[in-house]
């Protein structure tokens, strides 16, 4: 689950990271409104504030959704302007992501900058901490170009985030050794946010050294684990269903696992890695996939009828592909379920069932004997190319 | 022969009295496998569907010493669970368990990491997997047993379905399978496909591996690596997740492309790459396989020699 970064801001203030005053609006009258009213916000020495657009998206700044305010009164006319807006980035897709939040911070006189993250580690199975001495960069590109300028720390789980890690990369980074202490006192907040909070990733570019010595988070990333949303109430109350697409979070609420894509065929699939096969060969034949879709284990009628009703939600969709391999769950049964579902939904696109496994030579007699307008197949490719074909001959 | 598991195995089930635990606990037993009962904390001293309960995996070991633990514990406990059969002493732990935090998994490893450095030998297979299998041997785990057929082919795969996809090509085609490990589509884990792999390489039953892995993470890079290095006998192999786009993950939590890496087209190059025959088409790995042993001279020269 990601949040955005005002939330994300908030989240490091109270484990003690320090970050620019700010405050967020969702609308000009506020900001004009909390600008006066709460002037005791905005504290610092500079008249200078950041206008920041608030989504599920990197690459902002380019894409026109960062704006810099040399005056206060200029905020409101901004913030007018971000509202409402769709902001295209690299990260967004065409589509691009309506803004429907602002967030407005102090400006700080930077002297230095620098990158810095912790991330769960797959491969070395820990915690690793990068840093890097060109903040406001893309990492990647830093990564391509400058390899050494980037430290990279991994932290035993048994140890935890000890000073001298701190020490290491304060020294790394060039701070000044009156800093060091400072600085791993940050990255220890930081990771014990990281472990408390369950998140994968939390990225701060820049995390800036300001004119007067303190170490400030400029912007902030976070995202967390999925499967710990469990017992992180608070995390999940930061849950911003704008940021996610309708179909996905009504298929969520059917406890099917479903992703959208820009293809034109739809496939229902039992278990993760045979759905992401049923898609690569959709186009193995000649099609494109319009979803990933897990229906599980048990494919009982309500969730085919569900499944059926999510894939029909996306106008693009032109025909339904179902693979099921039935282990556990006998085909007659899975069959039993598409037949009274498909009659329920009333498809209006061309059908392929590819039904494999225990009692599958019975599951495809009951379909073929349904009456319904619809195509079996035995073999995984044998029912692409059938659909593929089947959406062509639609046209 | 056979790779960790066979008829003599002896099993327990943890989370045995759970709607999951329970009825494959069952299926397991009437498979043939050796279930001698299970443990749920609390119930300890009572008989659930004919199997002892024990209130904690150490009663268990003092009463019938097992080989194994088997795991249906949900995800909140998942991790505690792992740790107390691993602490009493088991020394293969099953975990068919989805949902786990990654961060639990993260500590369990590295424990489980530190005890095998130590000298014990613990491992793990899963979380979030269908379990192991030797045909006609021991079924531990939740897949369904009858579409396995003793045989030839060793099989280890991040995916549950699309496992029984490939075995059930190589059981029509008459290869059969040697054993079966599906080692769970959670980024952290236990056994991987370079530590299955290298139990295939031994197992004398064996004379072909199938592969199948998916987008997200190293781990089959690493395993094309070692085969490279290491192993004799063909790996065929299939990526699944070619047309997922880069950033969605794709049902399992480690199966997702981030920052670039993880991508299906790479790991299938670098397994081409290190001598890994690799299908573009996962109906046709059954039949790659046995075109593969048809041609006689189809052992390959491992850089590294043992």
């Amino acid at each position: 689950m990601n949040i955005h970064e005002y939330q994300a801001k908030e989240l490091f203030k109270s484990y003690g990271v320090a970050v620019p005053s700010g405050v967020v609006v969702d609308s000009a009258e506020d900001a004009g409104a909390l600008i006066s009213a709460k002037s005791g916000i905005f504290g610092g020495g500079t008249s200078v504030f950041a206008v920041k657009a608030q989504i599920h998206a990197g690459g902002r700044g380019k894409a026109g959704g960062v704006k810099i305010a040399k005056n206060m009164a200029d905020i409101p006319a901004m913030v007018a302007g971000l509202l409402g807006k769709t902001l295209v980035t690299h990260q967004t897709g065409p589509e691009g992501r309506l803004v429907r939040k602002v967030w407005i911070e102090e400006g700080a006189v930077i002297a230095r900058e620098f990158y810095l993250s912790l991330v769960l580690d797959r491969s070395s199975r820990r915690v690793s901490i990068l840093a890097s001495t060109e903040g406001g960069m893309e990492i990647e590109e830093v990564s391509a170009t400058h390899p050494e300028k980037i430290l990279t720390l991994s932290i035993d789980p048994e140890m935890g985030c000890k000073g001298f890690v701190g020490r290491r990369i304060a020294s790394f980074l060039g701070l000044p050794v009156s800093l060091y202490n400072a600085f791993s006192t940050l990255l220890g907040n930081l990771y014990r946010f990281f472990t408390e909070t369950d998140c994968m990733m939390v990225e701060i570019n820049p995390l800036i050294l300001t004119g007067d010595g303190r170490l400030l988070a400029l912007d902030a990333k976070v995202s967390f684990d999925d499967n710990a949303l469990y017992r992180q109430e608070k995390v999940l109350a930061l849950r911003d269903l704008f940021e996610e697409n309708e179909l996905e979070i009504e298929a969520s609420k059917h406890r099917l696992n479903y992703v959208k894509l820009d293809g034109s065929i739809a496939c229902m699939v039992n278990g993760a890695g045979l759905a992401m096969a049923t898609m690569d060969v959709i186009a193995l034949a000649g099609g494109t996939p319009a979803n990933f879709l897990d229906v599980g284990g048990g494919a009982s009628k309500e969730t085919v009828e569900q499944a059926f009703r999510i894939l029909l939600g996306d106008p693009a969709v032109k025909g339904i592909f179902v693979n099921i391999f039935g282990g556990i769950v006998r085909c007659e049964r899975i069959a039993g379920g598409i037949i009274a579902a498909a009659k329920d939904v009333k498809l209006h696109v061309p059908l392929v069932v590819r039904l494999q496994g225990t009692n599958a030579k019975e599951g495809r007699e009951m379909l073929r004997e349904s009456g319904l307008n619809l195509q079996v197949a035995e073999e995984l490719f044998e029912g692409a190319e059938k659909i593929v074909l089947a959406v062509k001959g639609a046209k | 022969m056979s790779i960790l598991v066979d008829r003599s195995t002896r099993v327990i089930v943890q989370g045995i009295t759970g709607k999951e635990g329970s009825y494959h606990a069952m299926a397991c037993r009437e498979y043939g496998t050796l279930v001698l009962g299970g443990v749920t904390p609390g119930k300890g001293g009572t008989v659930h569907e004919g199997f002892p309960v024990w209130d904690s995996v150490r009663d268990a070991v003092d009463a019938v010493h097992p080989d194994v633990s088997l795991i249906f514990v949900p995800p909140p406990f998942a991790a505690d669970a792992i740790l107390e059969a691993a602490d009493a002493g088991i020394g293969l732990i099953v975990c068919i368990t989805e949902g786990i935090p990654v961060q639990d998994m993260m500590r369990v490893r590295r424990i489980l990491d530190i005890r095998n450095e130590e000298g014990e030998e613990i491992r793990l297979i899963g979380p979030n997997c269908p379990g192991i299998i030797t045909p006609d041997g021991a079924k531990i785990g939740i897949m369904p047993g009858y579409i396995h057929k003793r045989g030839r082919v060793g099989v280890v795969s991040r995916s549950g379905t699309l496992t029984y996809e490939a075995v059930w090509q190589l059981t029509q085609l008459g290869l059969g399978e040697s054993t079966c490990v599906g080692i769970g589509g959670d980024p952290i884990r236990g056994l991987n496909f370079v530590d299955v792999l290298a139990l295939f390489e031994k197992d004398p039953e064996t004379e072909a591996v199938v592969m199948i892995g998916e987008i997200g993470g190293d781990d089959e890079e690493k395993a094309a690596a070692f085969a490279r290095a290491h192993m004799t006998k063909p790996i065929i192999g299939f990526i699944a997740g070619l047309t997922a786009p880069p950033g969605r993950r794709m049902g399992h939590a480690g199966a997702i492309v981030s920052g670039g890496k993880g991508s299906a087209r790479d790991k299938m190059k670098a397994l081409e790459s290190y001598g890994v025959i690799v299908v573009d088409n996962p109906s046709i790995i059954g039949q790659t396989v046995s075109q593969t042993l048809k041609n006689g001279n189809y052992r390959r020269t491992p850089t590294c020699h043992h």
